[in-house]
């Protein structure tokens, strides 16, 4: 990889600058063979993170920032799955590693915290126990040691009476407390790197506020480099230092969060941003849903891969796949031949809604709402859990 | 729980009534005169006599009448006497019914302790090898008939290997050695059929719990992949095998049956058969209460099962 190349993030926020490097991902590919055809999930992926860092990895169902996820900790198991490229943590190539090896960084160096606690907990077996079996797999701890750190770690993540409920059965918790007891399990043996993957996205919405605030809380106390995956910029904005906008496969933008929010490069960011319920809008007013469904992976549209529901769509967009290009000096990248906030890209605007296409005129249509309620379009207003 | 025990006592109690006045009344309209099995053929012409041991046995009272007095009797332990050979049929039935049982408490724990490694195995190994190979001879022990089986076994390991007795039984009385070596072809023709079908019902489930999150969740924790399958995945997959082997347990009483005829064994299977062969009532009727109350206790048995295996099932109750 090129040095020209390296994300060089420059955040407004002060924290854990100038760590070194723990994560450098490089052309990430992983494809599914399914009967219907090979399953292109990640397409070339490549970003770095440095220690202590948080950074949010954004998209629809199937953007495939899930299994950029797992196939960066080797979780995609199955003999129908291939991944290339590669992953380095603390300078090793995570992918070239045996599952021997890769065993004893899971769990220690790398955990990853899932969805819906519900199904990531063990229904059968006591959630303490499912803490401290996690603990005597790495640790020499004797039972009673690894009961009292169990206790500590269920205290920590604030479950109230951890002694009485360290015996209970996942189903006898709510979903919030059942996310606390995966979150323990995860930081039981002091991971350096913690993959959150949609940690709130099964939660109650208030529910979801204290577990992203007991993330943020323990990736800052403990230093540790946080990968947070979710379909909802709400969940990062203001979270995570830098943000990964996944697009089919592929990073369509990556900044810091602040920039992603302040100088939105691609038309898809924007569109996510746009579909962010703001509450300053009056009651009722439809959501600005992004036209269209996210492609077929076994079935990839020519050129971009967002140019079928891209408002701003033109010809060149559909023969030609814009690569992921600096903007500036942050750092900030885009891949984008009509960039949000360019001249060429008010001029497509204005071509597609005299052409009357379906998604501009949606976007215009939006666009006149937020101006009746002096919102500027593209701008989340915080309003934000 | 203790209260769930006293329901299904009060349902074992409903069971075998209504089973054994259905058995009654089925073996009462059946065509035969039990008198015949009484008498020899050449008295059955004498009217008199007929009527002199009808009156003897009870059998001119209503069948309602001679149901109750058949309860009555039962209750106190007494199920009546053979009308083939005049002997207690309690005394007879006590002297089988361990033979019978400890053949199928070998069988089935035979093969559990072959299967549940098995289809844990097999399902880990989903599409591999190793599973193909297992699965295949599962598929191959599921098709054989019993009896097949049995022969096959007798003639290896009895007639060519000489390791075990062909036919006949030693009580445990007679020694623990010869007691084991006469229960092992016949216990073992009966576990190929139950291995092949508890293989194949714990693989399956097993691969669906290998599927759930919580099992990618354990991997994610560096757990080993044994650690994971033991604690992990067998207990979930358990349920639908804890059912099956419950109801086999029921058939195996048909399949011992057999097993007892090929082997020469003087189990339970095997007397009612020839009780309902010579007409003999009584024995026929003991017999069939017997195995509804067996059938009732092991459906208990089951859902006590469940709650082990099942936590959750424990804690509602």
């Amino acid at each position: 990889m090129a040095v020209s190349e390296e994300p060089t993030y420059t955040s407004t926020s002060s924290e854990s600058m100038g760590g070194s490097e723990i994560l450098r991902v490089e052309d990430l590919h992983t494809s599914f063979f399914l009967p219907i055809g090979e399953l292109q999930a990640v397409r070339g992926v490549s970003f770095s993170l440095k220690r202590g860092r948080s950074l949010g990895i954004v998209g629809e169902s199937g953007s495939g920032k899930s299994v950029l996820a797992r196939s960066i900790m080797c979780l995609n198991l199955g003999s129908n799955v291939k991944t290339s490229g590669s992953a380095f943590f603390d300078g090793r190539d995570l992918l070239s590693l045996s599952r021997r090896e890769m065993r004893r960084l899971w769990g220690t160096e790398i955990a990853m915290i899932f969805q819906d606690p519900m199904t990531s907990l063990n229904p059968m077996v006591k959630i303490g126990r499912q803490v401290i079996e996690h603990l005597r797999q790495h640790k020499n701890v004797n039972r009673r040691e690894a009961k009292q750190t169990a206790l500590d770690l269920l205290n920590e993540v604030r479950i109230p009476e951890a002694e009485s409920r360290i015996d209970r059965l996942p189903h006898e918790l709510s979903g919030g407390m059942r996310q606390r007891v995966s979150i323990a399990s995860a930081l039981a043996c002091e991971p350096s790197l913690l993959f959150a993957d949609e940690p709130t996205t099964a939660l109650d919405v208030t529910v979801q506020h204290q577990i992203l605030n007991l993330l943020s809380r323990e990736q800052r106390q403990r230093n540790m480099t946080m990968v947070m995956v979710t379909h909802d910029l709400g969940v990062i904005a203001g979270r995570t230092d830098d943000t990964l906008v996944m697009y089919a496969g592929k990073v369509v933008e990556q900044a810091s969060t602040d920039e992603i929010f302040e100088k939105t490069q691609h038309p898809y960011t924007e569109a996510l941003m746009r579909s962010i319920p703001r509450t300053t809008h009056a009651s009722h007013t439809p959501l600005a849903a992004i036209t269209g469904r996210p492609p077929v992976a076994t079935h990839l549209p020519a050129g971009c891969a967002f140019s079928p529901r891209c408002p701003y769509v033109q010809p060149k967009c559909h023969e030609e796949d814009p690569p992921l290009v600096s903007i500036g000096t942050s750092g900030h990248k885009s891949a984008c031949w009509y960039p949000v906030g360019s001249d060429a890209n008010r001029e497509a605007f204005e071509r597609n809604l005299s052409d009357r296409l379906p998604q501009t005129l949606a976007v215009a249509e939006s666009l006149d709402a937020d101006q009746s309620s002096g919102i500027p379009a593209g701008l989340p207003d915080g309003g934000i859990a | 729980m203790s209260k769930m025990l006293a329901i299904r006592l009060m349902r074992l109690v409903v069971t075998v009534i209504v089973v054994s006045f259905v058995t009654f009344v089925g073996t009462n309209v059946l065509p035969g005169d039990p008198v015949n099995a009484l008498i020899p053929i050449d008295a059955q012409q004498d009217r008199e006599f007929v009527e002199q041991i009808r009156e003897e046995w009870g059998l001119n009272d209503p069948m309602v009448v001679r149901y109750g007095r058949w309860l009555g009797d039962a209750v106190q332990g007494d199920l009546g006497r053979s009308l083939v050979t005049g002997q207690p049929v309690t005394d007879e039935i006590t002297h089988r019914l361990p033979i019978t049982f400890e053949l199928m408490a070998v069988a089935v724990g035979f093969s559990l302790l072959i299967a549940v490694p098995l289809g844990a195995f097999t399902g880990y190994r989903e599409g591999r090898r190793s599973d193909r190979l297992i699965s295949g001879l599962a598929q191959a022990g599921l098709s054989l008939p019993v009896f097949v089986t049995g022969l096959i076994l007798i003639y290896v390991f009895a007639l060519r290997l000489h390791w075990f007795p062909a036919v006949g039984w030693n009580r445990l009385s007679d020694g623990l050695g010869p007691n084991l070596k006469s229960v092992a072809l016949p216990a073992l023709s009966l576990a190929i059929t139950e291995i092949a079908v508890y293989t194949r019902v714990l693989r399956s489930d097993m691969i669906a719990t290998l599927k759930e999150n919580y099992i990618l969740s354990a991997r994610a924790k560096g757990l080993t992949d044994r650690f994971i399958l033991f604690r992990h995945g067998l207990r979930p997959s358990l349920l639908t095998l804890v059912t099956v082997v419950g109801l086999n347990i029921g058939f195996l009483i048909g399949g011992s049956l057999v097993i007892e005829y090929l082997f020469a064994i003087p189990g339970l299977g095997k007397r009612l058969f020839s009780a309902i062969q010579q007409r003999d009532f009584m024995m026929v009727q003991a017999i069939t209460v017997l195995i509804t109350v067996f059938y009732v206790i092991v459906n208990t048995a089951t859902d006590l099962v469940y709650m082990v295996v099942d936590p959750r099932i424990r804690r509602t109750n």
